[in-house]
């Protein structure tokens, strides 16, 4: 194409300047790694587990749906995991909370704290129930103590139960929320705290009126985070619970299904509604953070 | 709640070893329009900050009248402040913040609608009262952070470095706008600034601070006339600053010599040692023609650098032996050119070299502020 002098107004640059003004060029590449990743690891795999389930060891295409919400045996772990997952994360976000305020700009105590909260998340769940079952039993040292405090006359039964799961849930995802929200809290500005106070806010008013709204998204992501984590529990629903009663959870009732029954295509069913039941949870904290408080931008311009 | 002064006794914070602040006593009166003066580190914020209640003392005491504050939360004290970043809540309409103080402080729903538009249209936005903070402008963000601040009708209003954020043109807009909120409302206002032109335009009285000590406190004519200090000198548009050896000096003359040029000056700090630091005003520097000796002082000087600055040159010229000189002309000057310069001898200002020495721009970091 030769450049025609005479044309009148701007020359049209080359067709790779546009593109690259619209943020498509070589770099673009660099997503390729993630994409075969994401595509590989997720995106196949679901689908495969979706025609897995459609595809019943008996009966018509949607025979494993309708068996799980017409069978208590399965609709049931549906309660069983929300009723382990909703207190968990309440619990969690609740003693989180105050205590990831409290220290938001600490400079002291801060690592120490952090040292402290990440060492339960390395030992791994496993770990952390066989070292609760024995803490928790009728002759460990919670029921000794709570015994020898008169408090207690005989010891309360805490594991093989719904709050031997409970606390353990409680403890193995607790670093996981306390150590969100601290980065959340610690990322607000403190002049707004301080700019409340001069103009009258006593402390509580401070929290609730700049800090709470300003950690509202952070509390979302949080709160969904948490509640994942908590409705995937599976090995201290086994270890500290009653796998075949009040603790069998969705990831249970899956792993029976997958590996006691070898019924893969009912197993794959239960995990792909555990999944969808998470997403829903996660739109509906999502959307009633936007309600709560409309997305802001913060910041100078000049 | 209105008050007769606002009283500092010695107040002084410390962040661990490193006093930021040291034994400020000032007296502000009701209306007054005071600001703190210094470059980063002098303990001027930390002035306001303590004042505020954002900072604690590590000594001395703050007093409204007879009532001592400095142990009240800042939120006890029923002050406004104006912050350097504006600290505008971002979650909150721009009416919302206004808003805010009142709210606080318990002013009945009726009077709040009310007092929220006169300060918006004070500040002339009370087209953006359903903003938020984040759609507005810089220089809006700050005329919402002053609205903020005297809705409450504080009995006093803290400023801290408010206009650093704003480019030159909008700074000295706002600059006349704070001084009309001033002369209308009658505000008791402490400003915080590194700016002395900002200072001396605002201010009824100023504080110049350096590394946490108070160096002079006084009206802008007053510390632009007659630095005490050589740092208060340097800081106040004396460019002209250099050691030099008195000569004689008698009843508070002093001829002093610098690099082969005499020059008769006063006496501005003390009695002269051997070893003092001079400083003269560039504006003092006046071009002299032919056998035109005024009064004074002349010096005959070769010109080397020529700043055009609108209304006038800004000249830089050295004497034979190198000394180099800053002033200014109305005339175009060449640069190689000889000229002859008059410094009157009340305008040549003689400080002692041992107790003023010229600051180098020292930082001192002031810590954290705590939480």
């Amino acid at each position: 194409m030769a450049l025609d002098a005479t044309a009148r107004g701007p020359l049209r640059p080359p067709l790779s300047r546009r593109l690259a003004e619209r943020g498509v060029d070589w770099t673009l590449l660099l997503l390729l790694p993630a994409l075969v990743f994401a595509v590989g690891l997720f995106v196949y795999p679901m689908l495969y587990g979706l025609r897995l389930s459609l595809d019943p060891v008996e009966g018509s295409a949607f025979a494993n749906y309708r068996r799980f919400f017409s069978d208590s045996f399965f609709r049931d772990t549906i309660w069983f995991t929300v009723r382990l997952a909703v207190p968990a994360l309440l619990i969690n976000v609740l003693l989180a909370l105050p205590l990831a305020y409290r220290m938001r700009y600490a400079a002291r105590g801060r690592r120490l704290v952090t040292i402290i909260l990440i060492f339960p998340l390395t030992l791994g769940s496993v770990l952390l129930g066989k070292g609760l079952l024995n803490f928790l039993s009728g002759t460990g040292w919670l029921n000794r103590a709570l015994i020898s405090l008169g408090i207690v006359d005989v010891p309360v039964q805490f594991t093989h139960n719904y709050w031997g799961v409970l606390i353990a849930v409680v403890l193995a995802d607790f670093p996981f929320v306390f150590l969100l929200l601290l980065s959340y809290a610690s990322g607000i500005d403190p002049a707004y705290e301080r700019a409340a106070a001069v103009f009258g806010a006593s402390a509580w008013q401070r929290f609730r009126l700049i800090t709470l709204p300003l950690l509202a998204p952070g509390l979302a992501i949080t709160a969904s985070l948490a509640f994942v984590l908590g409705f995937g529990v599976f090995p201290s629903a086994i270890l500290l619970g009653q796998p075949d009663g009040a603790t069998r959870t969705m990831g249970v009732a899956a792993y029976s299904e997958a590996f006691q029954q070898f019924d893969f295509p009912m197993a794959t069913t239960i995990a792909l509604l555990m999944a969808a039941i998470e997403l829903i949870v996660i739109v509906l904290v999502l959307a009633l953070r936007a309600r709560l408080a409309p997305t802001v931008t913060s910041g100078i311009k000049g | 709640m209105s008050f007769e002064e606002v009283r500092f006794d010695r107040v002084a914070r410390a962040f661990g070893e490193t006093d930021a602040l040291a034994d400020l006593t000032l007296t502000i009166r009701t209306g007054e329009f005071v600001a703190f003066l210094g470059p980063s580190g002098s303990g001027k914020s930390t002035a306001l900050n303590c004042l505020a209640g954002l900072l604690t003392l590590t000594d001395g005491s703050i007093s409204l009248d007879d009532r001592r504050i400095d142990h009240l939360p800042p939120e006890r004290r029923g002050f406004a402040m104006v912050f350097q970043n504006y600290a505008l809540f971002p979650h909150m309409s721009v009416r919302r913040n206004v808003e805010f103080g009142l709210q606080m402080r318990r002013v009945s729903k009726a009077k709040i609608g009310g007092r929220v538009d006169d300060a918006l249209k004070l500040v002339k936005l009370e087209h953006h009262a359903e903003k938020f903070p984040g759609q507005l402008s810089g220089g809006e963000q700050q005329r919402v952070a002053i609205a903020r601040a005297i809705a409450t009708e504080p009995p006093l209003v803290l400023m801290d470095e408010p206009l650093s954020n704003l480019d030159a043109q909008l700074r000295l807009e706002m600059r006349t706008e704070i001084r009309r909120l001033h002369q209308e409302l009658e505000l008791t206002t402490v400003y915080v600034t590194h700016d002395q032109q900002e200072a001396m335009s605002l201010a009824d009285r100023m504080v110049v601070l350096r590394n946490g000590r108070v160096q002079q406190i006084g009206t802008p004519e007053e510390i632009y006339a007659s630095p005490s200090t050589s740092f208060v000198a340097s800081f106040m548009g004396y460019r002209n600053i250099f050691p030099a050896r008195v000569a004689r000096q008698q009843d508070g003359r002093v001829t002093i010599s610098a690099d082969g040029v005499e020059l008769n000056g006063i006496a501005a700090q003390g009695t002269p040692t051997d070893d003092v630091i001079v400083a003269v005003r560039p504006e003092d520097v006046r071009v002299v023609h032919g056998t035109d000796i005024p009064d004074g002082n002349r010096v005959d000087l070769e010109v080397e650098v020529v700043e055009y600055g609108g209304r006038e040159y800004t000249v830089g010229a050295v004497t034979s032996a190198g000394l180099l000189f800053h002033l200014l002309t109305d005339q175009p000057l060449r640069v190689g050119e000889r000229i002859s310069v008059a410094i009157p001898v009340e305008r040549v200002r003689v400080y002692p070299a041992a107790t003023s020495d010229i600051p180098a721009g020292e930082d001192m970091a002031a810590g954290e502020l705590e939480h």
